[in-house]
Parts: C-alpha cells; structure tokens; sequence
C-alpha cells in the first residue's frame, strides 16, 4: 500500500493546517483525527500514517485510538448513509423491526455497505430524538416516527432509487 | 470590557429592547427533534411572511430551544400570550399568523394536546403537562433565541457571575452551592459543593474544569436540550464555578452525536469572548478563565470521568482506578472540577436566588429538580423538569398524558443500562436519588423510558447488556469479560434454551461483575438485569424449562 500522502492534495493541506493550529500536540489526536475524517469521510490508512509522523506518535497509538471510538470508521462509507438509531427509546418502539425491513428490502445488514457503494446501513447508540422515537438519519437527516413499511419507500425514493 | 462598562451596555440593551414596539414574539422550536421535523423552514418562512405583510415592527420571529412536548412538533409559541400550537407546517404557519395574531382568534384545534384532550388550553401553562412542572436548568429553554448572548443578558444573564465575582469570594460561593445540597446531575449525586470545596483545597497553579456532555445513556437528551437551548446559562455556570475552584482553563467534551449542541456552544464561546465574558480579567477583575470544546468520538465509558480526561488527552478513553481522584489529579495530573451539563445549568440560579431557596425544593436528601427526557410508550414524549421526589405516577399519567393507545404501564426504565427497572407496584415511588436506589434502579442522568405490556423484560436486559458488553473498554477482566458472558447467558434464555443453572450462574456472576469491576461501567451492568429479575423473575422462568437441565446433564455427564 502506499503510505504516502500527496502534499499537493488540498486534503492534505487541509489536514495539515489543522496539525499546525493543534501546535501538532499530541493530546489533540483526537481533534485531528475528527477533521480528517470530515475531510475523507473515513479514516484511510495513509492519512493515519501522516498524523501519526506529524504528531510523533506510534502508529499503533493512533490506530488504537481510532479503533477504540465508535465514531472512527477506517472503511468508506456508502454514498448514502441510513443510521438507525437503536438507543432505548428506539428499541421499546420497534428499531429492530426496521432494520429487519431494511435488511429485507435492501439485503444489507448493520455496518454493512452495498456493493455497488451506494447504501451504507449503521446503527447509532442514541441519537437524543427520543421524543420521536423510533428514529432514523438517513444522509445527516434525522427522520422520526417511523413506519417501517413506508420508510424503506422514502429510502429508495431519496436515494434516487425509484 | 470591565464592570462599569458591563453595566451601561446591559442598561443600553434593556433600554433598547422597552422601545421596541413588538406586541407578538412568536417563537419556533429549533430544538433538535422539532428541526428534524422541519422548523427551520418553518421559522424561514413565518420570517418572510411577516416581512412580506409589512409586520416587522409588531410581530418577532424568534428561533427558541426545546419547548418540551417533542412528539407534538414542529411547535410554535406565542411568547407573550403563552399560547402553544403543535404540528406547525409551512402551510399552516399563514393562517396561524393571519388568524392568532392579526385577528386575534384562538385557532382551538390546532393548539397544543387538541388531538388528544377535549379541553387543550390556550395558555400553556395551565396544562397538567407544564403545571406540574418546575423549570429551573431549563428556564430559558424554548423562551429565548439560544443563539444570542443579547437574549440571555435580558434575562439576568451574567448577572450571577458579576455578582459572583465583585460580592463574594471563592469560599462563599462554595459555601452556598453546599448550601443549596445540589447533587450531580450526571448520575451518582455526589453532593456538588463538596467536589468544589475539594478541587478548591488542593492549591495548584493549574487547575481545570471539565463540563460532561458526553450523554451516553441510549434514551436521554437532557444535555442535549440543555447544551441546544440555552447555552449561555451552561458556561456561566462555569464560568463561575472556575472562579469558585481556582481553574483558569476548562473543556466542554460534548458527544459527536450531537453537532447542533456543539455548534451553538461553541457560538457561545464566541459571543462571551467579545463581551469580555470569557478570556483574560473578565469583567475587569483578575479572573482569567478560557474555555474550549472536545468532541466526543463515541464511547459510552467517556461518561466516566478518568476516562473522559483520558479522551481530552487525546487517547483511548479507558478509566482509572480511583483515588486519586480527578479533584487531586485529574486533567493532565492537575486538581480537576468534573460536573455534567445540567448540574451547571442549575448553578446560576443558585447564585442568583441563594442556596437556601433551592435545598427547599424537592426532598430532604435530593434537593431541587431534575430534568428527565420522557420517552417511550407515553402519550406526551418529551422534555420535563419536576422537582426532585414527584412520584413516577404523576410523571407518567399527568405530565406524561398517560399510556399510548390505552395500553397498561407496564415499567419504567431509569438511568439507561447503568439502571433497572420499576415495575407498576411502585409506581407510586418518588423520584430522587435514595428512593430510586431503593427499588434497585439508579436516578442515572435522567432517561425515563416507559414500557407497556408489550416489551418483553428478559429481552429489554439482554438488549442493556449487549449495550454494556459492546461498550466495555476492555481494560478490566470482570466487565470486559463478564458482560459477554451474561450477555450470551441471557440471549440463551431469550430463545428459551436457558436452564435453571444458567439462571443461577447468571446472578453469580452479575454479583462478581457489580463487585469486582474497575470503573461504573461495569459495577452498574449488571443492574438492568438485577433489576429486572426482582421484578420480573416469573418472565425468567416462565422462558426456562426444567427438561433443558436434564438435557443439560446427561450431555454433561456424557
């Protein structure tokens, strides 16, 4: 693999001016490691490479740490993402019902993304909509009350897939 | 900006805002919940119409936080008439403003509960909803525009820290917060003044104050709402507290989850910057005190305050053994002040009205109110703030509106899957701190899940402990370990394979979990399924039969 980046990338400029504001100190791993996956929308392996020179950290320290939080992906996303949320309040209202639909309508499971790299299926710990229980954020868009049957509808039909 | 100036330019503000000549301030929710459901368009398009109608000098359009009922949104509130109205649409909202506010006409069945009681009020708080609550952390929420640090100053806000700053010395601050007997509102209800008192006693140079808004428990949005409605109150809360410790320096760690709450708290930071609220010799004092905000990156062990400082450092969030505690070496080895979202959010009252006012609301142990995020099978789901030691009956069936469509109580889940369950026998319980732990549950931060016929109570601590078993940090053996075990032990029983050994090997083995482990986490795991086993045991058992244990043996002893 090719573990380097191209400074000409104005993603690595936009990571790197971010290194320099952190003043490339160590305990802002976190903060660095937040833009860029802004940035790429996951984590790919070179750019860890590069934040672990700039901030003179093991990589095996910065893999640890990403590895370590839910919110750190080291695999791209789908195009579109559908988050189900599946805190409490999601469960007692039938969370699960709508990811089985999804899986039946979609063949996708959790964590699971289409082949073509159009859909990605993910589940969320909470979302704090619990008032709208049960909840969905399909592409950033937090969806609530939902009705699994008509929802895989809405999914198709905002995905461009009808 | 030092207090003289301070003074005359708050003077000017509220001087400016008595020649106004608005008579209706409509407010929309832009709270989380009711932006999913599109109140910003809303807001957008009200803001066009008034304008369009030549309506700017009579009617303001302001962008509130959350204003409660989230499942009656989008709503829409007549800040002066306290007038609620549910369920706004960009249709609606025209003849809301041509009807309620140029013709003056109350449009009754679109008001707030009209779909649900044969008598919904035109005055809000006249409703069983709002009348049995007491809102002090959320006082501002859903009345001014989160977003303006002009809104929260005409509404006292800065006057506890100047007051705090120029008429009392760091003791008496903390002798007043003891005072107030404030406990943490983050789950343990460690006593808040006496976490100041002794961050304030270790002498150090450098001192931190952390705010914890990492809300990991599934089920609450209590710091959400708070950090998204009134952020100002959060970080004069600080603000203040800094001063009390002797911290110059502080961190919001707010959850990744949650990027309104984030951008409207860093916006804060912004605007108090420029008043000279935040930075060096605020107010013309020799306080200096800056403040910066972490993302969270999404672990629920966060919420453990050694390993929320171990995520600020910018590694693994894994706890430590405890002592030392934060208060002696915390944040970077220095005496570290850890208080969660809505316990500073009560602080500026506090400093305003005296402690003596507070420790009389609520009960003898837990004083002052709490604010619960009311979900689940109720027909009015949303956020409520009661005085400590309203009982959960009052909650449910007067606040809450009662069961969705008629269905009976079955439970409610407290304090998420550090909690347990309340079966309906105890309804009547009150909600504080002690009577909570009585029952074995936990007051936790706040979630308050309700539970019909319908959920299955062996399947809701399988559900909690596969939460605590993908959320263990791994760092000790008995929670790392443990939850795996009861996790796949309660799946077993779950599809009706368990025995009545896996039932008692279950027990054993929470006891050891609760007992041995290294952090919170772990030691509260077990409670959801503790709980639900004092509660509900016949679910257990109706689900294992006692021919698996034969089955069991003979394969065993063959």
């Amino acid at each position: 693999m090719n573990n380097t980046l191209s400074t000409t990338d104005p993603r690595t400029k936009l990571i790197s001016s971010k290194l320099k504001k952190e003043a490339y100190k160590a305990d802002a791993l976190i903060e660095v490691l937040h833009t860029a996956q802004n940035i790429y929308g996951y984590l790919p392996i070179p750019v860890l490479a590069y934040i672990s020179k700039s901030l003179h950290l093991p990589p095996s320290r910065v893999y640890a740490t990403v590895s370590f939080y839910h919110f750190f992906s080291l695999k791209p996303k789908g195009e579109h993402t559908c988050l189900v949320c599946t805190g409490t309040a999601c469960y007692v209202k039938g969370a699960q019902q709508i990811l089985e639909k999804i899986e039946q309508v979609f063949h996708l499971k959790p964590g699971e993304t289409s082949k073509d790299n159009k859909l990605g299926i993910q589940v969320a710990r909470c979302v704090g909509a619990c008032g709208l229980a049960p909840v969905v954020v399909l592409d950033d868009e937090v969806q609530g009350n939902i009705v699994s049957e008509e929802f895989t509808q809405t999914m198709k039909e905002k995905m461009g897939l009808l | 900006m030092n207090r003289l100036d301070f003074h005359t330019k708050i003077a000017a503000l509220q001087q400016l805002d008595k020649t106004k000549t608005v008579q209706h301030r409509i407010g929309i929710c832009c709270g989380a919940g009711c932006i999913s459901s599109g109140s910003e368009e809303i807001l957008k398009k009200l803001e066009s119409e008034v304008q369009q109608r030549g309506l700017s000098e009579k009617v303001e359009v302001i962008p509130t936080g959350c204003m409660g009922p989230c499942n009656h949104g989008p709503l829409l509130k007549h800040l002066d008439q306290h007038t609620i109205y549910q369920k706004v649409n960009c249709t609606n909202i025209t003849s809301i403003l041509q009807q309620h506010v140029i013709e003056q006409t109350l449009i009754e069945d679109q008001l707030l509960f009209s779909d649900s009681r044969t008598n919904a009020h035109a005055d809000y708080r006249a409703d069983p909803f709002f009348k049995k609550q007491c809102k002090i952390a959320l006082r501002n929420c859903g009345k001014i525009n989160p977003e303006s640090i002009e809104a929260y100053l005409l509404q006292d806000g800065y006057k506890a820290l100047d007051k705090a700053l120029f008429e009392y010395t760091p003791e008496e601050i903390i002798g007043e917060i003891k005072h107030s007997r404030l406990r943490g509102r983050g789950g343990a209800g460690y006593p808040t003044g006496i976490k100041w008192e002794t961050v304030y006693k270790y002498v150090n140079n450098e001192k931190y104050v952390i705010c914890n808004g990492d809300e990991g428990d599934p089920g609450a949005f209590m710091d959400r709402s708070i950090l998204e409605g009134d952020p100002f109150s959060v970080l004069e809360g600080i603000t203040i507290a800094a001063y009390a410790v002797g911290a110059s320096k502080g961190y919001a760690y707010i959850r990744g989850e949650y990027p309104l709450a984030i951008k409207r708290f860093e916006s804060a930071l912004k605007q108090a910057r420029k008043w000279g609220l935040l930075g060096n010799q605020i107010l013309g004092s020799s306080f200096h005190f800056d403040l910066e905000v972490r993302i969270g990156a999404g672990a629920f062990v966060c919420g453990e305050e050694t390993a929320l400082i171990a995520s600020i450092e910018g590694k693994r969030g894994t706890p430590k053994p405890r002592p030392p505690f934060p208060a002696q070496s915390g944040l970077w080895g220095k005496p570290t002040l850890i208080n969660n979202v809505e316990t500073f959010a009560a602080i500026v009252p506090i400093v305003l009205k005296g402690g003596e006012w507070y420790s009389e609301i609520g009960t003898a142990k837990s004083a002052g109110t709490k604010v619960f995020a009311l979900a689940g099978k109720v027909n009015y789901a949303g956020l409520i703030e009661v005085p400590m030691g309203t009982s959960l009956r009052e909650i449910v069936f007067e606040i809450g509106g009662g069961m969705q469509n008629q269905a009976s109580f079955k439970a409610a889940q407290t304090g998420g899957p550090s909690g347990g369950c309340i079966p309906i026998e105890f309804l009547d319980v009150k909600m504080d701190y002690e009577s909570l732990l009585s029952l074995g549950s936990i007051m936790g931060s706040g979630g308050l899940i309700i539970m019909d016929e319908h959920s299955d109570m062996v399947d809701v601590a399988r559900f909690f402990m596969e939460f605590c078993m993908d959320e263990s940090c791994g760092k000790c053996v008995p929670c790392r370990v443990g939850t795996k075990m009861m996790h796949d032990l309660l799946q077993k029983i779950c599809i009706n394979k368990g025995t009545n050994k896996d039932l008692e090997r279950l027990e054993e083995l929470a006891l050891y979990v609760k007992e041995t482990s290294l952090c919170g986490l772990g030691a509260s795991a077990p409670n959801p399924l503790l709980s639900t086993l004092r509660h509900f045991r016949s679910e257990y058992e109706t689900r294992i039969h006692p021919s698996q244990d034969t089955v069991q043996d003979k394969n065993q002893s063959g």
